[in-house]
């Protein structure tokens, strides 16, 4: 009576590791850095189809410890589901009641894991040191350029505030980077802690009131990409969105001439004008200039008077 | 429908603190108001019916004042599975608004950010230390003294008013849904956010209090079980022929009792913040915010192996009692155990590599993180190899086993892949994480709660759950789990942040959406839990579910060596331990069950007057601070310490049960056992 529906059990369940191993070749094969593909479903899981340099070797380790970790745990998976099947009482199978201890089984169950944490151990400190987000990227990767270009990123309620000292132009959520360019985030907060992070490009770093942290990333892949907070902030927090444009050199040099045409200028009652007030889904604003040269920097001394 | 009135009283009034008529949220929320309506109908009904059946002195005798670690560890599990309803109601409002809340296709939800931040919040908190913890303290209260044959606890009254402060703070976490707000912080209140700046009501007054009084209790509590595993184990058993839930039992409590004092302290310094105008972790003159992440993570990470390692505890009791076999490898369980418990207070920085240590700081924390997970695989290999050759029995505790390890070992692995620091910078705050540890706590933790109350269920009551639906209630919890959670894996991998209130991607929706019906599973799944308790206390006289002699498993350890439930004094002799699974061997002997020949006086410790009181003084206490009434404040601080005098000067502190009253009770279980017996031999 059973045996035609473990059949079909057997069956369908072949049939779904049959389409779910179909579906991961077909993803693998796909690259999102082609305009074409990039609309596939899978460029979607952007921490394996990553468009930054860093992003890309995240994604990479992410898979390693996966792989390395299921050499536990496929066989501990099925063990447990064999094991009290196999030994289930109506089975009258080999049945040992005081048998508790057993030497070469106790090196495996050690040792066996210690070595697996060796090797995560030893990736885990190269890795901790080599891909720290606070390096600079600096002649690190191939063909990317040896000048690095610096955005000093605040956080507020609720939005985010972009300086670019060098160009001497302000943004509020949103941004534009050249491909192939180290970028030297500078982050701040003034408000409650935050979190600025590029999903797309790479790793994430906090955002603290009276204290400067610093990203580095490099984008490999023209595409408009979303940048979000992803510390909890407050009643805004969802919509404290930004927009980063990761674009050629010649359409970065378009974004800043396009910001400088604004009319308003980043002074001190647009300084006031965004702090002053907390604002959710804030629109994109442009300023032609920055007045204070040190507008970040003070921001920051803002919090480290100490009476 | 924002829940926070408009205009927010800031400056107390000097007789009504900041209440006022404004503050009632169903005024202007509809989910609050049929929540309301349906807590008053049924809390008036339920008093109208104790009312009735003129229940009031009998609860407050037999229950209320007891010190009989039996009922009190009955209490913990029954509050705490109440706020498991309200925690997994917020769960149902999250994954059902976040469903909705693509803006392109449904809008944005139904929630507004001023309410679905505080569910979030509320989820969190009460699942942690309103579900979880007090489970955890259920179970030791309900089983470990039995385990080493100890009469009580070591001290009783502490653990009568250890119950009173949790539920205390429950109660002030329920008032803050009908009376004013909860916090909208996340639920470990990272300041500034949490500071009065930010918060400027009374949210994160209610988050302060309802911790505060309640990690009292939890500190009280892991106190109490060391001294009592430590003191008043029987004789004979030493420490290494004592039961393995005990030992996980010890080093838990050990946790306990270092970290719940950093949670207090910190509380202190942040209650401080809020009520004084110190700065000790806002941004201003001076104050540092990572101060409070530390110390709230100096905390909060051996917090989740205080949660989980009495789990393992459960299964290393269960396994080998359906496998009919001695647990494989006990030394090096205890060892990893211990293990796990040092390791705990070691890893706690991995909770914020990103916010911007240096690299060797990263690498140290996240190579100790990984460690941990050594001793954790030792503990799934003994597990498993006590399953090898021996006689596996599916009940339905071995359901809960078996989806346990199935579901943890994922869990162990995400773990390991969050604990790389430079993976960790990608999947830090997004849903992957959120996933991860839902994975460990619900197919951990909550799944090892549960195989401990399917197990230990007829040593409470004195009778069995329906296996059935205990069976399909873990196929239920299980699936249901991997259908909800693995969608928030996957969205983690898109870059999902976590508590977002809407989003305006539309190709993230589906998941979000799937992950919905795996709530509803295990909805099914809590729904099948709660129709067990009610089904199999109804069926109650059926003669294939009463646990006649009160060992229906063919236990191994202590506890099975009472009647079900026991005698109010467990032990009308104390047992003389020879071995390991002593309990198992006198069975094997065939010495388990003598007679007693000479009963003698029993010393109980007596009822107390003073811990009920002494909680509902307390929960008044936390009330007034978060509403600044100031003279209530000192009222009942003052009653409090007053009572606590009272209690240790004036009130009776002990007895002695006589000899007449324990035969009694000790032959008539003696005539059962005889009657089992008979009936065994006959078959």
């Amino acid at each position: 009576m059973k045996k035609p529906l473990i059949y079909l059990g057997l069956a369908s369940f072949i049939a779904v590791v049959t389409s779910v191993v179909y579906k991961i070749v077909k993803a693998l094969s796909t690259n999102c850095d082609i305009a074409e593909q990039s609309s596939n479903y899978v460029c979607n899981f952007v921490l394996f189809y990553s468009g930054g340099q860093l992003g890309v070797e995240q994604g990479k380790l992410i898979i390693l410890a996966f792989s390395l970790m299921l050499i536990v745990v496929v066989p501990v998976i099925t063990m447990a589901i064999v094991f009290p099947l196999w030994y289930s009482s109506k089975n009258k199978n080999e049945y040992k009641p005081d048998w508790s201890h057993s030497t070469i089984i106790e090196i495996f169950s050690w040792g066996i894991p210690i070595l697996i944490i060796l090797v995560l151990g030893y990736t885990t400190y190269i890795t901790s040191h080599s891909m720290d987000p606070r390096r600079s990227l600096v002649g690190k990767y191939e063909n990317t350029k040896k000048e690095e270009l610096v955005i000093q990123a605040v956080a507020m309620d609720w939005k985010w505030v972009f300086f670019y000292p060098k160009q001497d132009i302000a943004t509020v959520n949103e941004i534009a980077i050249p491909i192939n360019t180290p970028i030297k985030f500078l982050i701040t907060s003034d408000t409650v802690m935050n979190s600025f992070f590029i999903p797309e490009l790479g790793g994430q770093i906090y955002a603290m009131g009276g204290m400067e942290n610093r990203l580095h990333l490099i984008s490999k892949r023209e595409k408009i990409m979303r940048g979000i907070s992803s510390h909890y902030s407050g009643f805004g927090f969802a919509g404290m969105r930004f927009k980063v444009i990761s674009t050629s050199d010649s359409g970065f040099e378009n974004w800043v001439n396009k910001v400088k045409q604004s009319p308003v200028k980043f002074d001190q009652s647009a300084y006031s004008r965004l702090r002053g007030k907390q604002t959710k889904d804030h629109k994109v604003e442009y300023f032609s200039d920055i007045i204070d040269n040190e507008q970040f920097e003070n921001i920051i001394r803002k919090y480290l008077k100490t009476h | 429908m924002s829940r926070r009135p408009t205009n927010i009283v800031t400056e107390p009034h000097w007789l009504f603190g900041k209440l006022n008529l404004d503050i009632f949220p169903m005024a202007t929320d509809p989910i609050v108001l049929v929540t309301f309506i349906v807590v008053a109908i049924g809390a008036i009904s339920l008093l109208g019916f104790i009312t009735y059946k003129r229940w009031w002195g009998y609860l407050w005798k037999e229950w209320l004042t007891t010190v009989d670690h039996k009922k009190i560890g009955i209490m913990y599990i029954i509050v705490a599975l109440v706020m498991l309803l309200r925690g997994f109601a917020d769960a149902i409002l999250m994954r059902t608004h976040q469903a909705l809340a693509t803006s392109s296709t449904f809008g944005s939800g139904y929630l507004p950010p001023e309410h679905y931040d505080q569910v979030f919040t509320a989820h969190a908190v009460i699942m942690i230390f309103f579900v979880a913890t007090p489970l955890v303290s259920g179970l030791w209260n309900l089983i470990v003294p039995l385990q080493i044959g100890a009469r009580d606890v070591a001290f009783p009254f502490l653990n009568n008013i250890a119950l009173w402060f949790f539920v205390a703070g429950a109660m002030l976490i329920n008032a803050s849904l009908f009376i004013g707000e909860f916090g909208s912080v996340g639920w470990l209140a990272y300041p500034p956010l949490s500071g009065i700046e930010f918060s400027p009501w009374v949210g994160v007054d209610y988050w302060i209090w309802s911790l505060q009084i309640s990690g009292i209790g939890t500190t009280l509590t892991s106190v109490n079980f060391i001294a009592t595993i430590l003191r008043m184990r029987a004789p004979g058993m030493n420490l290494m022929k004592m039961p393995i839930f005990c030992w996980t039992t010890l080093s838990t409590a050990s946790i306990g009792a270092v970290i719940f004092p950093i949670l207090t302290v910190a509380i202190a310094l942040l209650t401080l913040d809020r009520y004084v105008g110190t700065h000790f972790f806002t941004n201003e003159l001076g104050g540092n915010q990572m101060m409070w992440v530390n110390l709230i993570w100096a905390w909060g990470h051996p917090e989740v192996y205080f949660l989980v390692l009495p789990a393992f505890g459960v299964f290393a009791e269960i396994v080998p009692v359906f496998s009919r076999k001695k647990l494989f490898g006990y030394t090096g369980f205890v060892l990893a155990t211990a293990c796990i418990a040092l390791l705990s207070f070691l890893v706690w920085l991995h909770h914020f590599f990103t916010m911007g240590s240096g690299s060797s700081v990263n690498a140290f924390f996240g190579i100790a993180t990984m460690t941990i997970a050594i001793p954790t695989g030792v503990k799934i290999f003994n597990w498993l190899f006590t399953m090898y050759k021996g006689r596996v029995e599916l009940t339905a505790s071995m359901y809960w086993t078996i989806v346990f390890l199935i579901t943890f070992t994922v869990g162990g692995m995400t773990g390991v892949m969050l604990s790389i620091p430079a993976a960790d910078f990608v999947l830090h705050n997004s849903l992957f994480l959120i996933a991860h540890f839902h994975n460990t706590i619900i197919g951990g933790a909550i799944f090892g709660y549960l195989a401990g109350i399917t197990y230990w269920f007829p040593k409470a009551t004195g009778i069995k759950l329906n296996e059935t639906m205990g069976k399909a209630s873990a196929v239920l919890w299980c699936s249901g789990f991997f259908v909800a959670f693995i969608p928030i894996y996957a969205l983690g991998f898109m870059g999902v942040t976590r508590r977002l209130n809407y989003y305006d991607n539309p190709e993230w929706a589906p998941y979000f959406i799937t992950a919905t019906f795996g709530v509803l599973l295990i909805a099914g799944g809590i729904g099948l839990n709660f129709l067990n308790f009610a089904y199999s206390l109804w069926k109650k006289d059926e003669p294939e579910n009463i646990d006649e002699i009160g060992d229906p498993w063919d236990g191994r350890t202590l506890e099975w060596a009472t009647s079900s439930p026991p005698a109010f004094y467990n032990f009308a002799k104390i047992p003389h331990v020879n071995e390991l699974d002593d309990w198992h061997h006198k069975k094997q002997n065939g010495v388990a069950y003598q007679p007693i020949k000479n009963y003698e006086r029993i010393h109980m410790p007596a009822n107390t007057v003073a811990g009920p009181i002494i909680g509902v003084l307390s929960l008044v206490f936390g009330f007034a601070f978060v509403w600044h009434v100031w003279w209530l404040v000192i009222l009942t601080f003052v009653s409090m310490i007053s009572a606590f005098i009272w209690h240790n000067v004036f009130a009776v502190k002990d007895y002695y049960v006589e000899i007449d009253e324990i035969k009694a009770i000790e032959e008539k279980w003696q005539k059962k056992i005889k009657k089992a017996l008979s009936k065994k031999a006959e078959v």
